[in-house]
Formats: structure tokens, C-alpha cells, sequence
């Protein structure tokens, strides 16, 4: 596709720029941090970003510092309102505490992406690989 | 490009974009370019305790590969007339 042709929603990110934004990845990780720049792929450079986890009711962070990240692996970019934010009803913990239940939750999550694939291929006649690779 | 029209014709309608991941989010359409990209104010995301990192989110930029469904108000699309515009298009296309 053309890569010339102007920005329009993409483009409309601009009033985003050096705000707080929240960036799911396709691998589900979800990124705060800076927006400093960006392009018409969205295309995007992070400052300050921290990583969060959650479980339940409670999250952690891990400082993870600039990021430039592909787009293709953007599933969403959200604008923090600052004043919710700080009413949000989440308890922080340490990351090393809350590590092993996220890794149990991913875990999971994968094993029913698995099985879930395997009984679409096998009674569903799905194709065996792929089906939208997004299993975020 | 008839999709992208049909989008920009929905601007400022309410509408529920499902993700890949599942994640549903009703929120006031704002713009759409050519790749579907879509831009979100006002958002509300079901099932908010699957999904706690939304909660302090109130915009959002919705990158148009990881859409699944777009749901739109059915009385703001005229098929009538999309389906016209389809056939067009197809005529237009084989012409070239």
C-alpha cells in the first residue's frame, strides 16, 4: 500500500503526544509510559514506560524505561485520564510477589488457547496453524 | 475503500468494537482512516474486572488489524444504497 498517503486517525494522535498513554501489545503486555512520537503505522515511541501485571484485584510495575514499538504489534492505544486514574479500586504489590500468579495466568490462558485451537482443527475442520495468530 | 466511506459516514455514532482478544469497548466514534484504524472517546469496556488496566482509559486508538467486529446502530447505514455502491465499485474495478 501507498506509505505517502496522509495521516488521518493516526494522525489525530498528535493531541496524544507527551500525554501518559496505556499501549496493549499483542503478546498482552500492557505498557505506560510517554508518548513522544509516532507514524502513519503506528509506529510508537514510549518514554518512561513502565510495565504492569495484573491479577484480580491488584497490579505491580516494573520499570522498563524507552521503548520504540513496531506497530504491527499495537492492539490499542489508551488515553490515562489522570483523575480516574487515581480512583482506580486496584491494590499495588511488589512485582516479584505478583509475578508467579501472572505467569499462572498467561499459562492458563495459553493452555486454553491450545486446546481451544485443537478442537477447532480436529472436530471443526479449522486449519491447523494461524487462525488469526492473536491470541493476545 | 466503500468500507472506509461507510465508516466515515459513522463518525459521532455509538458503536461496539470487538477485539481479537475479546475485549468489547462501546465508545463514541471518532475518526477511521484507510486502514480501519479507529479512534474511540468516551469508552466502556464490558466486563471491566477481566480487563482492569481500562478503567482510568477514557480515549482510545484501536489499530485496524485487531478488530474482529465493528457493531453499528442498524438505522445509520442505508444498505439499500451500500449495496448500489458495492455493484458500482465492482463495475468500476472490472472496467480498469
Amino acid at each position: 500500500m501507498d506509505s505517502l498517503i496522509p495521516f488521518t486517525t493516526s494522525g489525530s494522535l498528535v493531541d496524544c503526544v507527551d500525554r501518559k498513554m496505556l499501549v496493549v501489545l499483542r503478546d498482552g503486555r500492557k505498557l505506560f509510559g510517554v508518548l513522544r512520537s509516532y507514524d502513519q503505522f503506528a509506529n510508537l515511541v514510549l518514554e518512561d514506560t513502565v510495565e504492569r501485571i495484573y491479577h484480580q484485584d491488584v497490579f505491580a510495575e516494573q520499570w522498563v524505561g524507552l521503548f520504540l514499538i513496531r506497530g504491527e504489534n499495537v492492539v490499542l492505544l489508551g488515553e490515562i485520564d489522570l483523575d480516574r486514574e487515581d480512583e482506580v479500586p486496584l491494590k499495588q504489590v511488589e512485582w516479584d510477589v505478583l509475578l508467579p500468579y501472572h505467569k499462572l495466568d498467561t499459562d492458563m490462558k495459553k493452555r486454553r488457547e491450545e486446546f481451544k485451537a485443537q478442537v477447532l482443527h480436529e472436530q471443526k475442520g479449522f486449519s491447523k496453524e494461524g487462525g488469526e495468530g492473536d491470541g493476545y | 475503500m466503500l468500507i472506509f466511506s461507510v465508516f466515515k459516514t459513522l463518525t459521532d455514532q455509538t458503536v461496539i468494537v470487538e477485539l481479537k482478544n475479546d475485549l468489547l469497548i462501546t465508545g463514541v466514534l471518532k475518526s477511521v482512516d484507510q486502514f480501519l484504524n479507529i479512534r474511540l472517546d468516551n469508552i466502556q469496556v464490558s466486563d471491566e474486572a477481566r480487563h482492569p488496566h481500562m478503567i482510568a482509559v477514557k480515549n482510545c486508538f484501536i489499530r485496524g488489524s485487531v478488530v474482529r467486529y465493528v457493531q453499528i446502530p442498524a438505522d445509520a447505514v442505508d444498505t439499500q444504497l451500500l449495496e448500489d455502491a458495492t455493484r458500482r465499485e465492482a463495475l468500476n474495478q472490472t472496467k480498469r
